[in-house]
């Protein structure tokens, strides 16, 4: 099974209000004006009078990354949208990296007064693409080792749990929690 | 983009009909071809245009960044998809919604393709569509299949075709409706999608639907062709038929449908529809796309004689039996509700009540209400309308609309079953009250993604929302009632014309910088299927807008008169008045230090007209050119009061005379002895400024110069109510293009 279009967001402390979204506008438009990294970031859109919804969005030509609020859960979010060439490991492992470097980034921005902090243990892993990934038996019986190694290395062996969602419309979603709790930066070591 | 591209088709064979499938596999093949340069980009655009395949902000692969234009350094290089289009740029996916009318399936569709393709959002639009952004150009093929596998088309969702057919979301519900005009809606989108005679058009065609007269419904007024269902005896027989109107159409400068004829049998309902379009193709201007809509071809004509052509056209049509076979069980097309008819609940909490007073109303059938779901900024999310396909299958069967006032409506819904369906809509963001009030606001995509947003309207509008839901229950009943309706610029998408309070995107220059502003519309109606528009006022700053709208509704509040609309306050009250109240707000801001002004809402980026264009400083001191845009403003605003004073030859030649001061301001920038002689004036700007190409908009082109060309030329003819009317809509256009041009230029000579 090809695992493709991976979407990694990364659970937040805490109540995430309007307050607190504002100054990520300004902060995703720098982001936009520096460029540095090797995607290419386009626009932003604001998305903050949606319930639940995807916040404030940084979309790019090969992911977004989101300050996202899906099923009342504020998380930072990369969204893979480009296709992404080598193994489901590359992969897995190129999303978690993207994320968890946007969240270190975000953590430590002046301008957000350090409200932003990843809540160090949970994660939502996505697979964005419903016809090579259905949420169904079968692609959990496949996804599941290439879920369990990834999840292995990025929690640098040490315990967590993962459960699926069942929701048979949802995408194929996994919710995993560390049993300790990790920093981003120390996340980021572990897939270096 | 996506991995899963190749496989829809083999996944979705056979679950659509064979006809779209392969339409759907030639676009497929269009795009590869496209990819490889062999296939010229005009018709590649033309081509995704009629499958509704837009282009977005930014999509010429450059971005201002509120200092400097930005290269977006897209993969795919110099690869087009249509002229200044890159390939890989995000570009918008719109999706017809025929009469609004969805069911669950195709909601919980929506909601998969707003996830995997865009950004996890659908938008309801003005005109009961659904629109996905940020969508890559190699996934719309699947986008398509997935929706044809549900009855959902995007063909001739854009471009110069058949736009989708709009009808009252309450059609068959309707206490006041005159009959269901559902299935004639239905059936005249059916007849003709794709029809050879509508594929020929020099610009976009709207039709729409209502059951009645006398309220919003399908605002007829303003449609290219509207219907209103209508009753007659003939031979002691009641009959079905339409009032049908021609000519309408919002745009840059709105104008009102003309009554073609006031009972068209409904078997006469599709190929008058078909002739009327024939006539548009032959006749309608096709070279100048700012006089292509067919509200043109009608006033040129003058009604009468467009009617002898369409019908000379109808006698000689040979005949289809779609006109008959398509509507033959219209008489006995009818919904029929999921659960029983019930009592009205009990009070409940008193935001229970709220909304049901404003969410809620009564069908014609007892113990049923139609449920609105008020949808901030038309926005939904892909869990939300998940959520909302359950609800709609636990409480109705399935009978779902959008509205083109960017809201869904739950049809069929038991009374007694209210607070059950709330407290179900409540848990997934989906129970705010106010819809179709004033907190309800609705703006077109503006800034936010459209190439053509001077300013943006969903910024504006969100904080409306905000402001107005703070105090909303505080506020006065006539002023919860009133609309407010925000365009990004003056196409009109978000239908300001129409609000009582509407407001369109222009810019303006402010101690050197180009600040973001919007021209205060009042006076529209709603009603009476937007039976008369409102005229601009005055040009805000964006950031000042709030207070215009509690100056405004305030003044309506403490002053109005025996009920009065706020239509007939604005009369009564008079446009200079109203501009005084408001003058001041037309100013700079105390504090220059305050950037944020010249920033636009939720903007950090300072404010630029285009991303080829630089907004220049040109420190504190007034250009001559600035005086003279002034001048022709103030004279502009003569003729709207001289108008509204019934004094038409004089409001014509003062709204003439702004245009000529206004060209006169620019010709002065090279010449500035030139004389106070209008031909002269006339002549000087074509050959500077229109001949060079220094006028044209990036977008509009030369389009508004036309306007004084025309003018001119008619400067000694007597003119009509109409067309004096017109040409102050025309004027106002002009110097906001005119300051649009100053600010491109960002030159020269001070006072």
């Amino acid at each position: 099974m090809q695992i493709q279009h991976v979407n990694v967001k990364l659970l937040v402390q805490g109540r995430v209000g309007d307050r607190d979204l504002e100054p990520l506008i300004p902060v995703f438009h720098n982001w936009i004006e520096n460029q540095n990294g090797d995607e290419l970031l386009i626009d932003v859109a604001d998305y903050r009078h949606v319930h639940g919804g995807p916040g404030i969005v940084l979309i790019g030509h090969e992911a977004n990354y989101s300050l996202d609020n899906a099923g009342n859960r504020w998380g930072i979010r990369y969204n893979r949208k480009a296709i992404l060439d080598g193994s489901n490991q590359d992969r897995l492992i190129q999303a978690a990296r993207a994320a968890l470097t946007a969240c270190h980034r975000l953590e430590s921005e002046p301008r957000l007064g350090g409200k932003l902090q990843f809540d160090g243990r949970e994660v939502e892993l996505f697979v964005n693409d419903r016809l090579a990934a259905p949420n169904n038996a079968e692609t959990r019986a496949a996804a599941d080792p290439e879920f369990q190694q990834f999840f292995r290395k990025l929690f640098s062996g040490k315990e967590y749990s993962i459960s699926y969602v069942s929701e048979p419309r949802a995408l194929f979603t996994a919710n995993v929690k560390a049993a300790q709790p990790f920093t981003a930066a120390e996340l980021l070591s572990s897939l270096a | 983009m996506k991995v899963s591209n190749p496989l829809w088709a083999e996944r979705l064979a056979g679950k659509m009909p064979e006809a779209l499938a392969r339409e759907i596999d030639i676009f497929e093949t269009e795009i590869a071809l496209r990819k490889q340069g062999k296939i010229d980009e005009r018709l590649f655009a033309e081509t995704r245009l009629r499958r509704g395949t837009y282009g977005q902000r930014y999509d010429n692969g450059q971005r201002h960044n509120g200092k400097t234009v930005q290269r977006l350094g897209y993969p795919s290089g110099e690869l087009t998809k249509g002229p200044n289009t890159m390939w890989d740029a995000p570009g918008m996916q719109r999706i017809k919604i025929p009469a609004g009318g969805l069911n669950a399936e195709q909601l919980e569709t929506l909601a998969d393709l707003a996830e995997e393709y865009s950004d996890g959002i659908a938008h309801v639009t003005t005109r009961q569509d659904f629109q996905l952004h940020y969508v890559h150009i190699e996934d719309t093929p699947s986008i398509m299949r997935r929706l044809a596998a549900v009855k959902i088309t995007t063909r001739e969702a854009c471009g110069n075709s058949v736009r989708n057919v709009t009808a009252c979301p309450y059609a068959g519900v309707c206490p006041d409706e005159v009959f269901d005009v559902t299935p004639y809606s239905r059936a005249l989108s059916k007849f003709l999608l794709g029809h050879p005679d509508t594929q020929n058009f020099g610009r976009k065609f709207k039709h729409s639907f209502s059951g009645c007269s006398q309220h919003a419904c399908g605002l007829a007024s303003m449609h290219d062709m509207g219907m209103i269902a209508v009753k007659r005896v003939e031979k002691g027989e009641e009959k079905r038929g339409f009032e049908v109107y021609v000519g309408g159409g919002l745009g840059a400068v709105p104008y009102q449908a003309k009554l073609f004829d006031s009972f068209v049998p409904q078997e006469e309902l599709l190929p008058l529809a078909q002739s009327v379009g024939r006539i548009f193709a032959a006749l309608g201007e096709k070279k100048n796309r700012s006089r292509a809509r067919i509200k043109f071809l009608v006033q040129d004509l003058g009604i009468e004689k467009f009617k002898e052509l369409v019908l000379d056209d109808r006698k000689n049509l040979p005949h289809d039996p779609r006109w008959t076979d398509y509507i033959k069980d219209a008489e006995q097309f009818h919904e029929a509700p999921l659960r029983s008819g019930g009592k009205p609940p009990l009070l409940g909490t008193e935001s229970f009540q709220r909304w049901v007073k404003s969410n809620t109303r009564a069908q014609k059938q007892e113990g049923y209400v139609v449920v609105t779901i008020t949808l901030p900024l038309g926005d939904i999310t892909a869990n939300q309308l998940r959520a909302l396909a359950d609800i709609a299958r636990r409480f109705t069967k399935e009978t779902i609309r959008s509205t083109v006032e960017q809201n869904i409506v739950l049809r069929w819904v038991s009374q007694s079953d209210l607070a059950e369906l709330h407290t179900a809509l409540e848990a997934v963001g989906l129970g705010e009250p106010g819809a179709g009030t004033i907190v309800d606001v609705a703006a077109c995509p503006g800034t936010d993604t459209c190439k053509l947003g001077i300013s943006s309207s969903r910024g504006l509008a969100a904080e409306l929302r905000k402001r107005l839901e703070e105090k909303n229950y505080e506020l006065d009943e006539c002023i919860q009632n009133l609309h407010i309706k925000i365009s990004g610029c003056f196409n009109s998408c978000g239908q300001h014309h129409v609000a009582d309070l509407g407001f369109y995107g222009v810019s303006r220059k402010m101690s050197g910088y180009a600040v973001p502003h919007f021209q205060v519309v009042l006076g529209g109606e709603w009603e009476h299927n937007g039976a008369s528009y409102g005229l601009p006022v005055i040009a805000i700053p964006s950031k000042n807008i709030p207070e215009v709208v509690a100056r405004l509704t305030e003044r309506y509040a403490t002053n109005r008169k025996n009920g009065e609309s706020f239509k007939e306050f604005v009369a009564r009250t008079g446009k200079v008045e109203l501009k005084k109240m408001l003058e001041d707000l037309a100013r700079p801001p105390a504090d220059s230090s305050d950037r944020s002004f010249f920033q636009d809402w939720d903007d950090p980026r300072e404010y630029t007209l285009s991303d080829l264009g630089v907004g220049e400083c040109a420190g504190e001191v007034v250009s001559s050119v600035e005086f003279d845009l002034a001048a022709a403003e103030r004279q502009l605003f003569e003729a709207q009061v001289a108008f509204e004073g019934g004094q038409i030859e004089q409001a014509g030649k003062t709204a003439y005379r702004s245009m000529v001061q206004a060209a006169k301001a620019l010709v002065k920038i090279e010449a500035s002895n030139i004389a106070d002689d209008p031909g002269l004036i006339v002549g000087e700007f074509r050959t500077r400024f229109y001949d060079t190409q220094r006028f044209f908009d990036p977008f509009a082109g030369g389009k508004f110069a036309h306007y004084l060309f025309a003018a001119h030329e008619k400067a000694n003819q007597p003119q009509t109510a109409d067309s004096t009317r017109y040409l102050i809509d025309e004027a106002q256009l002009f110097i906001d293009a005119a300051h649009s041009c100053y600010n491109r230029i960002g030159a020269p000579a001070t006072a």
